[in-house]
Order: structure tokens, then sequence, then C-alpha cells
């Protein structure tokens, strides 16, 4: 698949070309996006194994179904959609994991948990190694339940809007901002453990 | 009067940016009237920004090279 002629081309122009079975306009659209997929994949599966076959089902599901993409969402929005679903699919499997389903209400806004508050020092994240801030990070996105972290991850890590959020993972706007909300407090708290300021501790909250 | 309860439910919007000017005053004057409330503000933002700032990685090579050859199996197929 030679993508080079195709790299700096449209969206919508490849996804077009792909349908009428341009085999390397498709291509193109697996370079433009693998890297994004693969590392979505990975931080809901947090299995590298399965995060490889999400890749790959996504994409090999994608070109399936090709006729079925309306062009009405982006096709990133769609493929999303389908990663999501796939690496989901992967957790319960894995996990027997009940509060894997995103349909489930879970209740939020209330008690919304702020344990610990301490300023952070300036810049604290250049105390860390590349690998070492790495690990921060995606230890405590795996921390998080599956719920919260497709979220967080396509809304604050993929920069997707909350309508696309919303609709790459089937949830009304409301349920995605009281997700993300959430997510982000408790990655907040779990950051700061790492981040305060020497000598700062919690003082008395609400 | 604004509680810091009522703050952490509006905090998403505040850090998005998008709520409407009125609600972003309130907001704004209870985070210069509460050290706890700005550092959860801060701190928020931060964690954010932080991991907006995390750049994917390249797909391994090994790992593309299998969907490649997956997904040209499958192109193969349905070209038939």
């Amino acid at each position: 698949m030679a993508v080079t002629s195709q790299a700096g081309l449209d969206e919508s122009v490849l996804v077009a070309q792909a349908r009428d079975g341009d085999t390397d306009a498709f291509g193109a659209l697996v370079r433009r996006y693998e890297g994004k997929i693969f590392r979505l994949a990975q931080h809901v599966t947090q299995n590298r194994e399965d995060a490889e076959d999400v890749l790959q089902e996504t994409f090999m599901k994608a070109y399936e179904h090709l006729e079925q993409f309306k062009g009405d969402s982006k096709f990133y929005t769609w493929i999303v959609r389908i990663a999501v679903n796939q690496a989901l699919m992967k957790l319960r499997r894995r996990k027997t994991d009940k509060s894997v389903s995103l349909d489930e209400t879970i209740d939020t806004g209330e008690d919304t948990v702020v344990r610990e508050i301490a300023a952070w020092g300036e810049d604290p994240e250049q105390s860390f190694s590349r690998e070492e801030l790495g690990e921060i990070l995606d230890g405590a996105i795996e921390g998080l339940e599956p719920l919260y972290r497709s979220v967080f991850v396509l809304r604050d890590i993929e920069d997707m809007s909350t309508e696309e959020t919303a609709e790459a993972l089937g949830l009304s706007v409301p349920a995605v901002k009281s997700r993300l909300l959430r997510a982000r407090l408790q990655l907040r708290e779990k950051l700061t453990r790492f981040f305060k300021r020497k000598g700062d501790d919690a003082f008395a909250y609400m | 009067m604004l509680t810091c309860k009522d703050f952490l439910s509006e905090l998403s919007d505040y850090l998005d940016e998008t709520i409407d000017a009125e609600l972003r005053a309130r907001l704004e004057k209870h985070i210069t009237e509460c050290p706890n409330c700005w550092v959860i503000a801060d701190t928020t933002r931060r964690t954010i920004k932080i991991y907006k700032g995390m750049e994917a990685h390249p797909v391994p090579e090994d790992v593309q090279s299998r969907l490649m050859q997956a997904l040209e199996k499958k192109m193969a197929a349905k070209g038939r």
C-alpha cells in the first residue's frame, strides 16, 4: 500500500476513494489513525495483546462495513466507536467485570471525591524521567474504572469534543460530562501524590 | 452564594471554558476567596494539560506489519 501520495489528502476524499475500492486510500486512512487507535486501545484494555487485537479488528471491521459509514460524522469518530466497543468487549471477556457496561447508571456528582488538596510544585513533572512520567500517567489511568477511562481518553487525550465522545460511546452529553468530571478529579488526586509541593500537605476541605 | 460543591460541579465546564460569562465571574470570585477550590482548579487544569501533551507513540513495527498483512488478506478476499 503506497501512501505517500495520499498523505495530505482530505479525509472525506480518502473515504470516498476507499469506498470505491481504492485500497491505497484505505491504507492511507489506516496510517493516519493507527497510532491513535492503538494508544486508545492500550488505555482502555490496559493490555498490550488485547490492544493489538483491537487495532486489527477495528480496521478490519471498518473496511468490511465501509459502505455503512454515512459521512454524517467524522470517519475518525466512527472508527473510535468501533475501537471502543471492541476494547470493552475484550475487558468483559477478560474480567467478567460487570462494571464494564457503558449503559449502566452510575452515581456521579453528589459524592465527587476530593480527599487530597495540596498545591503542586512548579513543573513537577520535570523531576521525573520521561519513562517514569509515562508510568505515572498510565498507572493513574489504569486505576480508573473503564467507564471513566474511556470518556477521559477520548475527551482529554484524543481531544474529541463532548458531542463526538457522546456519539462514539453511545452516551448522552450529560453522562459524558459527569463521567469526565469524575475521571479528571480522580486523576488529579492520583497525580497529586507525586506532584505535590514538598512540605505541603492536605488541609481540611468542606 | 456559591458553595464549594457548586464550584466542583461546574469545574469541568469552567476549565473547558464552555460556560457563560456570568457563571464564570461567580466561579472566579469563589476561587479568589476559597484556597482549597483554587488548588483543586489549578491542579485539575494541570492534570488535563499533562495528559493532553502526551504524544501517541508510533505503532511498533511488528504490530504494524501484522495489521497490514491482515488487511491485505481481507482486501484481496473482498476484491475477488
